[in-house]
């Protein structure tokens, strides 16, 4: 047997960190559809898995992925599936019914270029929207943006903990710039890694109700065979998890998967910022984008322009009161991102009309230069 | 260290990639300092043009492609053709005496020619390790990463073949000391 967690360090790619966080986090069961640029994972999973005592199944394709992940997840197993845009596209079906059954599980999304197959090796963060909207109704699921090769390990965790202790969908949204590339990585020892796990019932078998929620608003989860009467529907249900279709069932479920998310938001929001204390113009960027607007950060400092970035690492829910302390001092605030403006519509809902909200957009393959937003910069400081 | 941006080009399955990742983890790991190591990616492999870049500093590095190369190792004469006009002011380019044509070059850059093909074909008795020869020309040319380090990478990186391999760095080493007598010499 191998170990779970390979404590040291490593020169790897984003992709594998990614594979190492979800061991690290408890992931014994992955059930996947490789696809550029998120295949590394899955090669990963498939090579480490039944090395540890877990599970790794190449399933037909991304609409059986998902849904054997929401079947072992029941079975009280940590589950994760991996894959690209396209992917999540088919398993946006299967999501909603994650939600709606408020099933724990990680999908990890290495964004390529699109709509449809697009541009399979080409980097993109096209996906932040569909994450958030991508299947039908009202609900909520959280969303993390890796900026490193550590963070993909790092939030990959954090996103298995999040959805253990909301029964939430988590999404970790990567690109290919993080996704392939390789740095340093540092795997903690064990003892020294945060785990959350899901809320088991503490009640008899016979008081149980998989879908009566406790003061967060998150009910305790049983596992299948574990003798609690535990039924799940896609159709509104109530505590008991029977379908019923009165007004007042709904009005209890619906807005309670949305609530245990939102008012839940401060537990779970997080973003980190560079040099914003006196920042007159705020740089907005994620994922492999940021690594550029760090860059610009430093070289528009170097020539004595007052510039910050702010970069969110929740991007659902997406953190607003981080948002607005950043913009304090800003008169301007420029988005930049890898796509056509997607994450921007998020950042005008916050900053209002106070001050104005530039797009950078980058709808080709690799990430902006310094020098491309050097030249916004330039132009915004006057 | 200050950021040093190095490019490695070639054809698929000459380990241009291996290169840049046996650098990269040379650097991060062994010399503790920082690395990010990038490559072309696309549905070509083998044959094919391929690029992979690697960039070592002190401080963590944020941007993590190459904007003007400090480095440029040519392992086919496209690779050179195609990539030496990017480099900046003092940079330097190693190239394979045998594989790519110098040619004329702006000024400012410094150009080592290294037999590292033939010495594997001749010395080695194994055209495959032709990229680990240019490791050891590299390391010994550029000096951003200790040879110490490079040893350990290369050990890692082909555990069946380590001392062939090792051999083969210690090559490259020797023709890289030769290749940069040979410059101070002409110049």
């Amino acid at each position: 047997m191998q170990k779970a967690v390979l404590t040291g360090e490593m020169f790897t790619q984003g992709d594998i960190a990614a594979a190492e966080g979800a061991l690290a986090a408890g992931c014994r069961f992955f059930a996947g559809y490789p696809i550029t640029p998120a295949t590394e994972i899955a090669e990963r999973m498939a090579y480490r898995l039944p090395r540890i005592g877990g599970r790794y199944i190449q399933m037909e394709d991304e609409i059986a992925s998902c849904t054997a992940v929401l079947g072992a997840s029941y079975s009280g197993v940590k589950a994760m599936t991996a894959t690209s845009g396209p992917g999540v596209s088919l398993m946006n079906e299967t999501i909603g019914l994650a939600a709606m059954t408020e099933t724990p599980m990680v999908l990890v999304n290495v964004m390529r270029g699109g709509p449809s197959t697009g541009q399979p090796t080409e980097a993109s963060q096209s996906d932040i929207m569909q994450a958030k909207w991508g299947s039908h109704g009202d609900y909520e699921i959280i969303a993390l943006i890796p900026s490193s090769v550590q963070e993909m390990f790092d939030l990959t965790i954090k996103a298995f903990n999040l959805s253990e202790q909301f029964r939430v969908p988590a999404f970790v949204l990567a690109d290919e710039i993080i996704g392939h590339m390789r740095e340093r990585l540092v795997i903690p020892h064990e003892d020294e890694i945060e785990i959350v796990n899901r809320k088991k019932p503490t009640v008899p078998p016979e008081e149980y109700l998989p879908f009566k929620a406790e003061e967060d608003l998150v009910p305790p989860m049983a596992t299948f065979g574990d003798g609690y009467h535990f039924y799940a529907t896609g159709l509104t249900h109530d505590e008991r998890g029977y379908p019923v279709m009165d007004d007042e069932t709904q009005l209890a479920l619906i807005p309670r998967l949305c609530d245990k998310i939102r008012k839940n938001s401060a537990k779970i929001t997080e973003a980190k910022t560079l040099e914003t204390e006196d920042a007159e113009i705020l740089l907005v960027a994620y994922g492999g984008e940021s690594r550029t607007a760090m860059r610009a950060v430093k070289d528009a400092r170097n020539k004595g322009m007052k510039i910050g970035l702010f970069r969110p690492v929740s991007v659902w829910p997406f953190p607003k009161e981080q948002l607005k302390e950043a913009a304090a001092n800003a008169q301007h605030v420029i988005v930049a991102e890898l796509n056509y403006g997607q994450l921007v519509g998020e950042v005008e809902r916050v900053i209002r009309n106070e001050v104005p909200v530039h797009l950078i957009p980058r709808v080709c393959g690799s990430p902006h230069t310094p020098d491309d937003l050097m030249k916004e910069i330039r132009r915004r400081i006057k | 260290m200050e950021r040093t941006e190095i490019r490695l080009g070639g054809l698929g399955g000459q380990g241009v990639i291996k290169s840049a990742v046996i650098i990269g983890e040379a650097a991060s790991i062994y010399d503790g300092k920082e690395a990010v190591q990038t490559a072309s990616y696309g549905p070509e492999s083998r044959g094919s043009a391929c690029k992979a870049e690697v960039i070592i500093s002190n401080t963590p590095v944020d941007y993590p492609l190459v904007l003007a190369p400090h480095v440029l190792v040519a392992l086919s004469n496209d690779a050179y053709q195609k990539y030496k006009s990017d480099l900046r002011k003092g940079a330097i380019a190693i190239i394979d005496s045998d594989l790519v044509k110098a040619g004329k070059i702006k000024a400012g850059i410094q150009v080592y020619q290294v037999p590292a093909a033939a010495t594997a074909h001749q010395v080695l008795e194994n055209p495959l390790v032709t990229n680990v020869v240019m490791l050891g020309a590299f390391t010994a040319i550029t000096k951003t990463v200790t040879p110490d380090a490079m040893r350990k990478a290369i050990a890692n990186a082909f555990p069946k073949y380590q001392e062939l391999n090792l051999r083969a760095f210690d090559e490259g080493m020797k023709l890289g000391q030769e290749a940069m007598e040979q410059s101070s010499k002409t110049e």
